[in-house]
């Protein structure tokens, strides 16, 4: 990670489907990454799952995690992301 | 969470959806002290000077790209012009430079190397000449070397017998890549005010102001732009202006991101970000859409150079808010051959080589990327890059002209460059001849900067 902070943005997006969250955070809680918060929206006519991720005391490196949730998404169907937090808070925060 | 589930969705939408990018990290190398009385010396420091460089370049674009999920789609090199560090060798023949830059564009992995250049705006040194001569042969036996001249300049006039030549050059470079629609002249850029950091191929070169090695970033984003405009349809000029200065500040920020970012895994200083909408021959990722989502039917019609002339500041103070540094063209590209909207627009005869001068007045840049008639004459082709640094020389901005004389190509055939380069319609040009014009040499002096009118 180039910045101090440990965070990720894991981003979800896709049709809605039974496990979503159970599945995420199963990858989540492997690789020892604590989730601080989650959240839910629509991104235009598709199911948007948001979680704030904290990698600080993870067990894997940011791209194997980052590996892993992109492989379950495409087992589920989904376009699972992970991003550091820094973009959002470059594009949204001065 | 520090963030609105609104705000990580935006930025989600803009990648995903509406191909947000970092168009270009590009590292600058100073090749000053590459210079060696013989000219393959000089050239093999060039090229162990690069790799050592921007060894890591690629690989740290790479990782950027994966921490950050937003995709940076060229890693490239500019480098001192040429001239001014071949000149002290005995040779006249630069053509073994540009190779040695090719070689060395490939080893490191990037896809274009800028600066086989020469800055010829008052007048030429031995080494100027020697550059300008080679030009043609250099872009016909090189992939990826990318070269520029600048003629003219606000403060210095334009350099005629400069631009006479160019005429020549520009015919001579398709000719010698005619088995290629004479994809040559696709890598050489006419400049009138060229900047010295600008990141975006071809006209990239590393100006003698610039430090030993630098970052430079340019970002992208038409389809961003169009997707916030699409969203007020209703808006009147002062709030579309608002839309685009917004969106632009968020795109800019990304590129003030990656390129912080790439300065500090590579340990090479952050030059400026230079926000420009670089469209791609992808749908979606127009400049000409956005110009028509104003309101216009199609790019070219009455209307397009204002349309355009608001696009183009609203960039430009969206961005200035954002960056640290802005710098490079910042503003909006209208590239024919590599944007959807004006292709179509070429195609149907909706805009022409007139009107698309004209935007040049207003646009970040000038005319670029346009494919005319391979028998057009050296002495229409200087006339056209006249036109243009006129332009630029008097409205104190920078100009450029990239043309191709398509061999045996005529009014309404297609040429083909492929990839981000796209296609071009053979526009028309005025048949009358600007000869006797062209043939008179010297240079045009510089203009008053008062008494403005």
């Amino acid at each position: 990670m180039s910045s101090g902070s440990s965070r990720i943005i894991v981003t979800v997006i896709g049709q809605d489907q039974v496990g979503i969250i159970a599945n995420v955070s199963a990858v989540l809680a492997e690789a020892g990454a604590n989730i601080i918060d989650i959240s839910q929206t629509t991104l235009r006519e598709f199911f948007a799952m948001i979680m704030m991720v904290d990698l600080e005391k993870a067990t894997l490196p940011f791209d194997e995690i980052k590996r892993r949730l992109n492989r379950k998404g495409e087992e589920m169907g989904l376009r699972i992301d992970a991003q550091h937090e820094d973009v959002f808070k470059y594009m949204h925060r001065i | 969470m520090r963030f609105s589930a609104q705000e990580i969705i935006e930025t989600i939408r803009m990648v995903q959806m509406e191909k947000l990018d970092i168009r270009t990290i590009t590292m600058g190398i100073s090749l000053r002290d590459c210079a060696h009385p013989d000219i393959a010396v000089a050239a093999t420091k060039a090229y162990d000077k690069i790799c050592r460089k921007a060894g890591d370049l690629v690989r740290v674009g790479d990782e950027i790209e994966h921490e950050y999920g937003v995709p940076i789609i060229n890693k490239r090199i500019s480098v001192t012009p040429v001239a001014l560090v071949a000149e002290a060798s005995d040779s006249d023949d630069y053509v073994v430079f540009a190779q040695a830059l090719d070689r060395a564009a490939k080893e490191v992995g990037v896809n274009f190397l800028g600066g086989y250049s020469a800055l010829v705006h008052k007048g030429m040194t031995g080494g100027d000449r020697a550059l300008l001569t080679s030009i043609p042969q250099a872009l016909s036996s090189t992939e990826r070397v990318c070269a520029s001249v600048n003629i003219g300049t606000t403060r210095a006039g334009i350099n005629m017998d400069a631009v006479a030549q160019m005429g020549r050059i520009v015919c001579d470079t398709a000719r010698l890549t005619a088995d290629r629609d004479g994809l040559g002249c696709a890598k050489l850029v006419v400049f009138c005010n060229a900047v010295d950091d600008n990141p975006f191929m071809a006209g990239a070169f590393h100006g003698i102001g610039e430090p030993e090695c630098v970052i430079n970033v340019g970002v992208s984003g038409p389809g961003v732009v169009l997707a916030a405009l699409e969203q007020e349809p209703n808006a009147d000029f002062g709030q579309l202006a608002n839309v685009i200065k917004r969106t632009a500040f968020k795109v800019t920020r990304m590129g003030e991101l990656a390129g912080r970012a790439a300065s500090a895994k590579l340990g090479v200083p952050f030059g400026i970000v230079d926000l420009s909408l670089a469209p791609t021959p992808a749908q979606g990722d127009s400049v000409g859409r956005i110009l028509e989502a104003m309101g216009l039917e199609r790019v070219g019609t009455h209307g397009s150079t204002a349309a355009l002339a608001l696009l183009n500041d609203a960039v430009k103070k969206g961005g200035a808010m954002a960056s640290s540094y802005v710098g490079g063209l910042s503003g909006a590209f209208i590239p024919v051959s590599e944007d959807i909207a004006m292709i179509e627009a070429a195609s149907l005869g909706a805009l022409t080589f007139d009107k698309l001068e004209a935007m040049t007045c207003v646009c970040s840049v000038g005319l670029d990327m346009i494919a005319v008639p391979g028998d057009t004459p050296p002495e229409t082709i200087a006339a056209i890059i006249a036109d243009e640094a006129a332009i630029g020389m008097i409205n104190r901005k920078t100009t450029a002209v990239r043309i191709i004389p398509a061999p045996g190509k005529t009014v309404g055939d297609m040429v083909e460059f492929g990839g981000l380069l796209g296609r071009a319609p053979v526009m028309a040009l005025h048949p009358y001849s600007s000869k006797v014009f062209i043939d008179r040499g010297g240079r045009i002096p510089a203009p008053l900067q008062a008494l403005n009118n």
